[in-house]
């Protein structure tokens, strides 16, 4: 199978008109692929966030990782930049709605796309994703430990989130979860009570949480690395994307 | 979750990053995921200049006992200096 990518960093129009760096990421075959827009971490748009957005498109997937903090910090280092983006409470969620569905629009646009577009998005980009989901037309979203959709940041954090389930009626595709059920935020109580939510709004999900495993259990450059729950995560969501994303 | 409770302060003196020594006129202090000391939490503390953008920061990420020791080593060098001086 010819299994060449590219990858690069180009600029696409987000919400509000703005151009917003991006990193683009696809196989060089025929296609069709579906597209996967990658949401970043709060962390930002570092190395990990566009090695992960190179390992979909190496896995037959058309992905972008929009740089959210474009406007905060334009060419600066994403620890800089996310540290600028931190101190002013994070991404506004309109302005995130805006930037993905740009995303998402430029990956079905493109001439080897079949169509389909997802999302997924790790730590605030999983709480984003899931808005994405309920705030756009997709066709699967996936969001790897999101806190906040699901009850309030405690009081005096200057992240500027709220909590977004009341919207699961909204929601446009199928959702995969992934958790860690030593998590704090988001905790298994809050994690239960969206499952609870999505059954009864009648939505299709899967969800999954793994023992022994805390936040951010995917980022392979941190002690908080699971490998055991990481691969697992991962085959689920070549799983949920070959479903859903599939011509 | 990465946010946690951040005191953000005034401070006036200067820093030297990445783009050389520039002036400092704010800080922040927070307990969260580092970037790149190896532990799950670190206490960081960020000494910027907004004004002259993201780049100019001068970031520390202390474990929680280096952060306490640094705390009170500060405040014992000041201490140790003539009331005159300060």
């Amino acid at each position: 199978m010819y299994d060449a990518i590219m990858a690069e960093t180009i600029s696409i129009t987000g919400h509000g008109g703005d151009q917003i760096e991006a990193y683009y990421a696809r196989p060089l075959g025929p296609g069709p692929f579906g597209g996967v827009v990658v949401i970043h971490h709060m962390p930002g748009y570092d190395p990990q966030a566009k090695e992960i957005t190179r390992t979909f498109a190496v896995n037959g997937h058309n992905a972008i990782c929009p740089n959210l903090y474009t406007r905060e910090a334009p060419g600066a280092s994403p620890d800089d930049a996310a540290a600028t983006a931190r101190a002013r409470g994070g991404v506004p969620d309109e302005r995130l709605v805006g930037d993905v569905g740009a995303a998402v629009a430029f990956l079905r646009a493109v001439p080897n796309s079949n169509g389909k577009a997802g999302t997924i998005g790790y730590c605030s980009g999983g709480r984003q994703s899931f808005l994405a989901a309920v705030s756009l037309p997709l066709d699967a979203a996936v969001d790897c430990y999101g806190a906040f959709v699901v009850g309030n940041p405690p009081a005096g954090w200057p992240l500027k989130a709220g909590p977004i389930v009341a919207l699961t009626r909204n929601l446009s595709c199928p959702l995969l979860g992934l958790f860690g059920a030593e998590d704090s935020r988001p905790s298994p109580e809050q994690v239960q009570a969206l499952e609870q939510e999505l059954k009864a709004r009648g939505k299709t999900y899967e969800f999954h949480s793994y023992d022994g495993a805390g936040h951010a259990f995917f980022a392979v450059n941190r002690p908080s690395y699971r490998p055991e729950a990481a691969n697992d995560g991962w085959n689920r969501i070549w799983d949920f994307f070959g479903r859903y994303l599939a011509a | 979750m990465c946010t946690y409770q951040t005191e953000q302060i005034k401070v006036a003196g200067s820093g030297k990053g990445t783009v050389g020594w520039f002036g400092l006129t704010d800080a922040t202090v927070y307990y969260d995921h580092p970037v790149h000391a190896p532990a799950e939490h670190s206490l960081n503390i960020d000494f910027l200049n907004p004004g002259q953008g993201p780049s100019a920061r001068v970031a520390v990420e202390l474990t929680a006992e280096s952060a306490r020791a640094l705390a009170k080593a500060i405040e014992a060098a000041l201490a140790s200096v003539p009331a005159e001086r300060r």
